[in-house]
């Protein structure tokens, strides 16, 4: 009865949490990021959403990292949101134009707190998630890396470590900690169901080796490179 | 007579026009997937090349384009690098561009390199 009464209390609390932060979410955040979907159907519409999509959140960041990021926003996407928009031709290669790019806003702990609890609220739909999910299991960061690199060429997108991969892409050392193992798993196998502009190719990997990229993507993480920059 | 093969050939000026043109929506595209890799100019430098195992193909070259037909284009941007026993690093993209998106880049490529 006692534990039946405590259930009940969080219950409300986290209730009256996450309706705090959809208050913020909706003052805050809406202008940028979208909250009800659907992701955008042309890259028009795509380039004019300044953030990502928030309105799967919920089967998207883990809590924990999503909580501490608002707090202390450090920038996952070396040339932004859309890198379209923010790089510039340079002496040898096309470069990062540091200067359209803008910070993200902190939040106080507190509102933190109740934006993460109202955003892992927000689900994504059955047809978008799929059947694919994560089994568990480990591999070695360097044979990881062969799978992720050399067999399917995603570094040429992503880093892989601070200052090392591709730059168009979010960095990848932190996307197990950012991320639900099984998010990982639909949107490698389908990104274009979670966004179907999104410039994220569906490279048709087979499934076993989709589960050996996420566990590379969760070796990376156990390095904590984020950590070293 | 002279009036029918004026319109014959203005009609045919037409069809030659109007499949060597692309739509906006090959821009954006080629901005979208392309750029990333290719380069704001197509020149082959674009941002994520520094750590690249093999340099993208330059859009601009006509040697480097001239010698691909427009079905080769079409099969690489469609099933990727490995479909012409090229680079993995080229991804296929047809999860994202339907036939007739990949048609209009193939145009979009050959206004690029001035060729084919």
């Amino acid at each position: 009865m006692k534990y039946l009464f405590l259930f009940v209390v969080l219950t409300v609390a986290n209730a009256a949490l996450a309706d705090d932060g959809m208050v913020i979410l909706q003052k805050r955040c809406a202008s940028c990021h979208e909250l009800s979907g659907p992701a955008a159907q042309s890259v028009q519409e795509l380039w004019q959403r300044k953030g990502p999509d928030l309105f799967y959140a919920g089967s998207k960041y883990n809590a924990e990292w999503l909580e501490k990021w608002l707090v202390k926003p450090r920038r996952i996407r070396p040339a932004g949101h859309h890198p379209v928009q923010h790089i510039q031709p340079g002496k040898k290669r096309d470069i990062i134009d540091t200067t359209t790019l803008t910070p993200h806003p902190a939040l106080l702990p507190n509102n933190a707190e109740e934006v993460t609890e109202a955003l892992m609220k927000l689900k994504a739909s059955v047809e978008m998630m799929g059947t694919a999910v994560f089994k568990g299991g480990s591999i070695s960061a360097s044979f990881g890396e062969m799978v992720f690199d050399k067999f399917n060429g995603c570094m040429a997108c992503h880093e892989i470590e601070p200052g090392y991969g591709g730059l168009s892409g979010p960095e990848v050392y932190t996307a197990a900690k950012r991320y639900q193992a099984d998010y990982l798993v639909s949107f490698i196998t389908d990104p274009q169901a979670w966004n179907p502009k999104t410039p994220m190719p569906n490279k048709h990997v087979a499934a076993p080796n989709i589960q050996k990229i996420v566990q590379y993507l969760q070796a990376l993480a156990k390095e904590n490179r984020d950590e070293k920059k | 007579m002279r009036k029918n093969n004026l319109c014959l050939l203005l009609f045919a000026a037409l069809l030659m026009f109007s499949s060597a043109t692309w739509s906006d929506a090959a821009e954006d595209n080629y901005k979208n997937y392309c750029w990333q890799c290719h380069g704001m100019t197509g020149d082959g430098m674009g941002l994520n090349v520094q750590d690249m195992s093999v340099q993208p193909r330059d859009h601009t070259s006509a040697k480097a384009m001239g010698g691909r037909s427009d079905a080769d284009l079409f099969k690489v941007i469609k099933e990727g690098g490995l479909a012409i026993d090229k680079s993995v690093l080229m991804p296929p993209w047809r999860g994202s561009l339907s036939d007739d998106e990949i048609h209009d880049l193939v145009k979009y490529l050959r206004k690029l390199c001035q060729c084919g």
